[in-house]
């Protein structure tokens, strides 16, 4: 608080700052080739299959909670069916995919990136500060000056909650759809109920990613779609300034 | 009028940069490198599984109410036919190439060796899974009674069934999964003799890899030290013929 007696100067805040670091920089672009691979290879090797079901078992006698016609040629790699094609470019990128993210998570605790930017702060949480942010997002009023530095409790949220679970939970359960990995580690079958309950949970998160990716574009759009690109390219950010 | 525009952009957006990634595939390189990720795989799940780390085995309530079959349902050759008739009397389980003492085993036979029943989970690369009860002989048992000469390092499958270009069904497993301990020949699934749809009379079931490992109405059997001979090289009719990973644990 700013004491009405002793009005101190609010700190400066430089017109343009390093928004993003280069690891983050990365790491983002790496993710949009990979993830972008391995949703098209992805439904191209659930087009072998386009069910769903619950539980260690499942083929076409039994209940299928979910059943899709094949996702079309321009949402598929290879864009003609190719089971084994797919598989390649989904097994070659997986890996990649995977050992980024665990980099990514190490350097973001060990570099202070965590508890820097995404811990969530005292206050934070309240339900009257976390309504007010819902409200400022549904008004499409974005901070500026000095609070535009720092991620906004719903930002934190969505990239706590990418980061530390929906990411680690699609490589855990693409993990437990592979037999070979089932006997090298069996407890993946028990963390999540057997191998096509995994397959579903895969499939659910596959589509939270897209639903981020989603919401992620139009807030790029709408936040200023440049000067957010340059940020997450050169890492240079434009701040807004403060309205009057 | 303008969402149509954003949907045909997007549409055409992700049509052309996909028809990118399709035309990079077709690049030499590029394929090897995609095709190249077995190995890592390979080499990490071996790195990561005790050499006969078990795959799932379940309890009786949990076998599927209808195990799927997978592959060829019937291979309906005049050749088969003839052994299904007879009711397999004449059917001969060749094991050949590079053992010391080549074997050729009948159904009654294969009865009479000590035999595992385990009831573990099939997964297709389609993406189903049936979990079934099956019985049969451990395949160590007949490598070693036929004794594996020391060049030998795979193990190939010839079958009964044709595909649809003519060409036999064949598989190779290495010796790892040759000697694992729920490597068997099954004659039985769920309390039952073989069924056609299943691999009548005997099928492989090497339950660390996925379903078109495990071949069914198996012919023969020969230890080899190099896959190069056996069709185009690389070790099944589906690895030959439409690229898939001859590891088949992923």
């Amino acid at each position: 608080m700013v004491s009405a007696a002793s009005p101190a100067p609010a700190p400066a805040v430089p017109s343009v700052v390093v928004r993003h670091s280069r690891v983050t920089r990365l790491w983002h672009w790496a993710n949009a080739v990979l993830l972008y691979i391995l949703l098209a290879s992805g439904l191209g090797i659930f087009n072998a299959h386009p069910r769903l079901y619950w539980g260690p078992y499942g083929a076409n006698f039994d209940h299928a909670w979910l059943e899709l016609d094949r996702f079309g040629p321009w949402l598929t790699l290879p864009a003609h069916y190719d089971l084994a094609m797919s598989r390649h470019w989904h097994l070659a990128a997986a890996p990649l995919f995977a050992f980024a993210l665990l980099g990514y998570m190490l350097w973001s605790l060990g570099s202070g990136h965590i508890r820097r930017d995404l811990a969530f702060r005292r206050g934070e949480l309240a339900p009257r500060h976390v309504w007010q942010d819902i409200f400022d997002h549904a008004r499409l009023r974005f901070p500026a000056g000095a609070a535009a530095l720092r991620y906004n409790v719903l930002q934190k949220a969505s990239y706590i909650g990418i980061i530390f679970i929906v990411l680690p939970l699609i490589i855990l359960t693409g993990l437990t759809m592979s037999p070979g990995m089932n006997a090298a580690w069996p407890w993946l079958l028990d963390l999540f109920g057997g191998r096509q309950s995994a397959r579903s949970i895969h499939f659910i998160a596959a589509f939270l990613l897209v639903a981020f990716f989603l919401v992620h574009i139009v807030m790029v759009l709408l936040a200023g779609p440049l000067n957010e690109l340059r940020s997450i390219v050169t890492g240079r950010y434009r701040v807004p300034e403060e309205r009057p | 009028m303008s969402l149509i525009f954003t949907r045909r952009a997007i549409m055409l957006g992700a049509g052309a940069t996909l028809a990118g990634c399709d035309r990079i595939a077709r690049h030499e390189t590029v394929r090897e490198a995609l095709f190249s990720a077995e190995n890592f795989h390979k080499w990490a799940q071996r790195r990561l599984m005790a050499r006969d780390a078990l795959a799932r085995e379940f309890r009786p309530d949990q076998i599927s109410p209808f195990f799927r079959p997978n592959g060829t349902s019937n291979p309906n050759t005049p050749e088969y036919k003839a052994l299904w008739r007879s009711g397999f009397a004449d059917w001969r389980l060749e094991i050949s190439g590079l053992v010391n003492r080549p074997l050729s085993l009948s159904l009654p036979q294969l009865h009479q060796l000590p035999q595992r029943e385990q009831i573990t989970r099939h997964d297709c690369v389609e993406g189903w899974s049936a979990i079934g009860r099956w019985r049969g002989v451990p395949l160590a048992l007949l490598l070693d009674a036929a004794g594996m000469k020391e060049r030998a390092r795979y193990i190939v499958f010839r079958c009964a069934d044709r595909m649809g270009d003519g060409h036999a069904y064949y598989e190779s497993i290495d010796m790892i999964d040759a000697f694992h301990p729920q490597t068997i020949l099954a004659f039985a699934l769920n309390d039952q003799p073989l069924r056609v749809a299943n691999g009548a009379p005997l099928r492989l079931r090497v339950e660390r890899q996925l379903g078109y490992k495990h071949a069914k109405y198996l012919m023969g059997i020969e230890a080899v030290e190099h896959l190069s001979g056996t069709g185009r090289g690389k070790g099944g009719y589906w690895e030959d013929h439409a690229g898939y990973d001859w590891y088949a644990g992923i």
